[in-house]
């Protein structure tokens, strides 16, 4: 089979957003990756110290995989057709079919396997998101949302990373859009994406999310070397940042990306508070990469602990408050 | 953060694969994005994180040679896997897997045993026999 789908790949930082705003795109609605977040509610905060990966607690800026799809299908009326499949190669000829009909399609795939990515970034993450859009003789044609241009991979290749193991193993998951509205209500939308992430950032009643989240990691950062030692001290920090700024975050733990989100939403909903809140999220990302210089040098000099930890988490708690005030002034603005 | 501020510190991770997109404003307050090739305090972390790593693949690395560990500990290792995510490669129960970690299990493993752990490490089954090979 040879087909290739006219398909506009376009580099977004996060794939989730990414691939939802270039299948949009397929369909004739234009969404930029910051609105597909903001709606999607992808703006979060959390530390579990009792979750550990490879023996370090947990930090993220985002919400669980496949959260931000869910909710901006919901809030737009998109609707999607998934399958999973039992047997890999039923998995193979179900995408052959679908692009034989001209369906672009989205996956799930695991990334260690990924041929085209550099081999720093390698590790096994199973819920990276990227769309195939055609197939000429043994080679697949891939719209990965991180990457710059599209990509290909064999039909072993990408058969591999569709049946990664592990956690959020992706079993050959493939989603493709059903019927798309051809009017969205982005206002409505809007508000309600808002709404959420100010109920998230401020009312979970646990210590361990949003805005208590970051003062509960204060505490507990300021800790580590006492507890810890030097070493490990340095790790459990280097892996905050690591969250903060890995692939996928636009910078600061997604706290620039949600400023473009806003500035948009003010033209949109005709709004001028958003913009100056725009503003103030960029200040408050500043602060996040204030924070990631002084963890820099922490794990640079990570034999001997110093008095750099209660800097990183006086700033946090000075983050933790900037941010309490930002979404109460947001939900103040959408009022 | 300013567009003319976002920082271009290239330590090579990405391999000249490709730069990542990072929001900021312009001169005229609007959100754009800027292509970096990296950020110091954040190639720091991911530079000591694989150091972590690296240290305990060339631990284990030590103990296959002095033949307290087969092989496969140290491929585990290099595939950055634990037990648990080998095992499920390998469709075999973690304590199997386990039992072949210890080299006077692994040297009685079947060859199609042998052939389907070098396929998961992407090897062949000679490269995963030869522990002296690792010495280089």
């Amino acid at each position: 089979m040879n087909k290739v789908l006219n398909f506009e790949h376009k580099q977004s930082a996060h794939c989730e957003n990414g691939v939802v705003s270039n299948l949009m795109r397929f369909y004739g609605i234009e969404i930029s990756e910051p609105m597909v977040f903001g709606i999607g509610s992808g703006l979060f905060f959390s530390h579990m110290p009792f979750l550990k990966v490879n023996g370090i607690p947990v930090t993220s800026f985002r919400p669980l995989p496949g959260v931000i799809f869910k909710r901006i299908s919901k809030r737009l009326g998109l609707k999607f057709e998934k399958h999973k499949y039992s047997k890999p190669d039923k998995a193979m000829l179900a995408l052959d079919k679908n692009l034989e009909n001209g369906i672009p399609t989205g996956m799930l795939v695991g990334v260690y396997h990924l041929t085209y990515f550099p081999d720093p970034y390698r590790f096994h993450f199973n819920a990276h998101n990227l769309v195939v859009y055609g197939k000429k003789e043994k080679d697949y044609y891939i719209s990965d949302p991180i990457m710059e241009e599209p990509k290909t991979l064999t039909y072993d290749d990408l058969k591999r990373v569709r049946y990664a193991k592990g956690t959020f193993a992706p079993k050959g998951h493939m989603y493709w859009a059903k019927n798309t509205p051809s009017n969205p209500d982005f206002s409505k939308a809007i508000i309600k994406g808002i709404k959420h992430t100010c109920k998230d950032m401020l009312t979970i009643p646990i210590p361990m999310f949003g805005v208590k989240g970051i003062r509960f990691l204060a505490k507990k950062l300021r800790n580590y070397p006492n507890k810890l030692g030097a070493r490990k001290a340095a790790s459990y920090t280097g892996q905050i940042v690591r969250a903060q700024e890995e692939i996928g975050t636009g910078g600061a733990g997604f706290r620039y990306m949600y400023g473009a989100f806003l500035q948009e939403a003010a033209e949109i909903m005709n709004n001028p508070k958003l913009k100056e809140l725009s503003y103030e999220i960029s200040e408050v990302g500043d602060l996040w990469r204030e924070f990631a210089i002084i963890t820099g040098r922490i794990v640079k000099n990570r034999n001997k602990a110093d008095e750099s930890y209660d800097h990183a988490a006086d700033l946090l708690l000075r983050i933790a408050d900037r941010e309490e005030e930002f979404y109460k002034k947001l939900q103040k603005a959408i009022k | 953060m300013k567009s003319k501020d976002v920082p271009q510190d290239d330590a090579d991770m990405m391999r000249g694969v490709f730069r990542e997109p990072v929001y900021s404003l312009d001169k005229d307050g609007n959100y754009t994005t800027v292509k970096s090739v990296g950020w110091d305090p954040k190639n720091e972390v991911m530079q000591e994180a694989w150091d972590v790593v690296n240290e305990k693949i060339e631990d284990v690395k030590n103990r296959v040679l002095q033949g307290e560990l087969s092989p496969i500990a140290y491929y585990l290792e290099k595939n950055l896997m634990d037990v648990g995510l080998l095992a499920k490669y390998m469709s075999l129960w973690k304590w199997t897997v386990k039992k072949h970690l210890k080299p006077k299990n692994f040297n009685k493993l079947s060859d199609k045993i042998l052939e389907k752990y070098a396929g998961v490490f992407d090897i062949t089954k000679e490269e995963l026999l030869d522990i002296k090979g690792l010495k280089e």
